[in-house]
């Protein structure tokens, strides 16, 4: 499946929000909780997440500071704030209700092309 | 890990860091997103070779991701610009060739000069004072609009401005020399200077992010400015020297004509200067910031302790109080101005401290200022005078104990604190329009300063 670049990157940050609620993540984990949340269908590139984390950052909807991981290299962790945890729940709202429009507009006109059925 | 692996990923390292958008902290964390994959690729049973090719395709190409990086890290058009922007970024910004400019500035030049052909020491020498301001910077308004096309309404409500604001300038017959009068041309240049602002912000004057790039063209115009002052005056210097020893007398070529045009030309040119040199002053712009800011924050110091020693801390000079008043607002520019030269990764560190001595410092002064203003009024009334500076020391007092207590946060490395600044230092802006417009227009007719 291919998903636009516009979709994908609207979703980026709630992802990443999301991620980070779970609990306090760095770069390549974030990308590898992404493929396993999508089942691998959303692939994000390097270029994608980095300087999304650093806006963020800037934002302070998370913060980062500088550890190691578990070899000792040089590892940059990133964590939640609260005004991050703020804008999470705006955006779950904001998507709950595109959600709910479109998934309520296809069960009234019985549209269905996924992968669970076919088209009625 | 490998001494072969590790080579390969030191060489990757050097080519990253030559970018000019990707800053090593980047790179510290490129490394390890690398490695990461690496070591998951090399878990899987790839072999190190084929696990650094596969993850090095993975990452991108090294354009794409200095590109990427780029849009993040430097929110100047320059940069994305050098890079080879996509079109949708390239466009909205005229090439920077030297003939526009120069065809701008001899603009500039005639502006300046044309109202000195009137009776410079009647109406035309009077109205030239008061709408200085703004003849000085047309040229460059109406060049920042050429260069920064910006979609009609932005320029014709630009070049409206420009218009009224001449107009309300001269709205009020005064007396030459009077309160008002100086007021006025001491209060049209910041106006003048903000639809500057309007037409190098274009559309974007509404984000934080438009209006600290017009703080951060300011600050660097500023520079260019002094730089050229100094060219010229010296080349003034050496003309008047030979004009004289050849016996001729340079005092009216110079001071009719070299004079005015350089200046109305300058302004242009140094416009110019800052956007299409701009890596030059970038690299200067930090370090003047941390240069100054001691040295002010020691005049402070020095001010409060003079006043203090001086036991007439209620009724200060009227002189000293002017001082006092012109460096409080070099303080809060200079405020402003390092907040542009900050740089996104910076850590918290001795300079923030000191910019918190600093504002602490200007809000010291501005608070015996404004004890003073208030205990003229109580003893003396109401004047035009005292109610200008009044509220400039009002608005001050505001800009300076928010960004006092927005510092303090600053240091303490809080999320976001910076941001907060910036949005709360570029908020202040329009304010200061409005405060100018007041002293204007509002204040002469209340305090019966026209002339009859």
């Amino acid at each position: 499946m291919d998903i636009p670049r516009d979709l994908v990157a609207a979703s980026a940050t709630p992802l990443v929000l999301t991620i980070l609620a779970e609990s306090d993540s760095y770069g390549y984990a974030i990308i590898k909780r992404v493929g396993e949340l999508s089942s691998g269908q959303l692939e994000w590139t390097e270029g994608l997440l980095y300087p999304l984390l650093h806006r963020l950052e800037r934002q302070g909807h998370i913060e980062g500071t500088w550890g190691s991981s578990e070899t000792g290299r040089k590892r940059k962790y990133y964590r939640l704030t609260a005004d991050g945890r703020a804008a999470l729940a705006d955006h779950q709202v904001q998507w709950r209700t595109v959600a709910t429009a479109l998934e309520t507009a296809w069960t009234a006109t019985k549209l269905n092309f996924g992968p669970e059925g076919v088209f009625a | 890990m490998t001494d072969a692996l590790d080579t390969q990923i030191d060489l990757w390292r050097a080519h990253m860091e030559r970018r000019a958008t990707v800053t090593t902290t980047d790179v510290d964390e490129l490394e390890d997103h690398l490695r990461g994959h690496i070591e998951t690729l090399t878990a899987a049973g790839l072999s190190e070779d084929e696990a650094f090719l596969v993850a090095m395709k993975r990452l991108g190409s090294q354009d794409d991701i200095a590109h990427e990086f780029a849009r993040e890290n430097s929110k100047r058009l320059w940069k994305q610009l050098v890079l080879g922007a996509s079109e949708d970024e390239a466009r909205g910004t005229r090439a920077s060739g030297w003939l526009p400019a120069v065809l701008f500035a001899i603009a500039g030049a005639a502006l300046v000069r044309l109202p000195l052909f009137g009776d410079i020491n009647g109406w035309a020498g009077q109205a030239y004072a008061r709408a200085a301001g703004v003849i000085g910077v047309a040229a460059v308004v109406a060049y920042l609009l050429w260069r920064r096309p910006s979609g009609r309404t932005m320029t014709i409500s630009v070049a409206i401005g420009v218009v009224v604001l001449g107009g309300l300038s001269l709205m009020y017959p005064l007396h030459t020399g009077g309160d008002a009068f100086i007021s006025t041309m001491l209060h049209v240049p910041v106006a003048a200077w903000l639809l500057v602002g309007l037409a190098y912000a274009g559309d974007r004057w509404r984000t934080t992010e438009g209006r600290m790039d017009f703080v951060r063209f300011t600050g660097e115009w500023v520079i260019y400015m002094t730089l050229l002052a100094l060219g010229g005056g010296v080349l003034m210097g050496i003309s008047a020297l030979v004009a004289s020893a050849a016996g001729v007398d340079p005092g009216t070529v110079l001071a009719q004509w070299v004079l005015p045009c350089g200046v109305g030309g300058a302004v242009v040119i140094g416009a110019w200067l800052v956007e299409a040199k701009r890596s030059v002053i970038e690299n200067m712009a930090p370090v003047l910031a941390r240069v100054f800011t001691p040295l002010f924050t020691l005049t402070f110091g020095v001010l409060l302790i003079v006043v203090l020693a001086s036991g007439h801390v209620l009724d200060l000079d009227r002189s000293l109080l002017a001082v006092c008043n012109a460096i409080l607002v070099l303080a809060a520019g200079l405020v402003l101005y390092s907040l542009t030269a900050r740089s996104d990764d910076a850590t918290t560190g001795w300079f923030d401290w000191l910019q918190v001595a600093l504002v602490a410092g200007a809000l010291a002064l501005d608070l015996l200022a404004l004890v003073n203003i208030v205990t003229r009024i109580g003893d003396g009334g109401w004047t035009f005078n005292r109610t200008v500076v009044l509220g400039a020391n009002l608005i001050l007092l505001a800009n300076l104990a928010v960004s006092a207590w927005l510092l303090t946060r600053v240091t303490r490395s809080e999320a976001g604190a910076v941001l907060r600044l910036e949005r709360w230092q570029t908020a202040l802006l329009p304010v200061y329009g409005a405060w100018v417009l007041v002293v204007i227009v509002a204040l002469p007719p209340a305090f019966s300063l026209l002339h009859s």
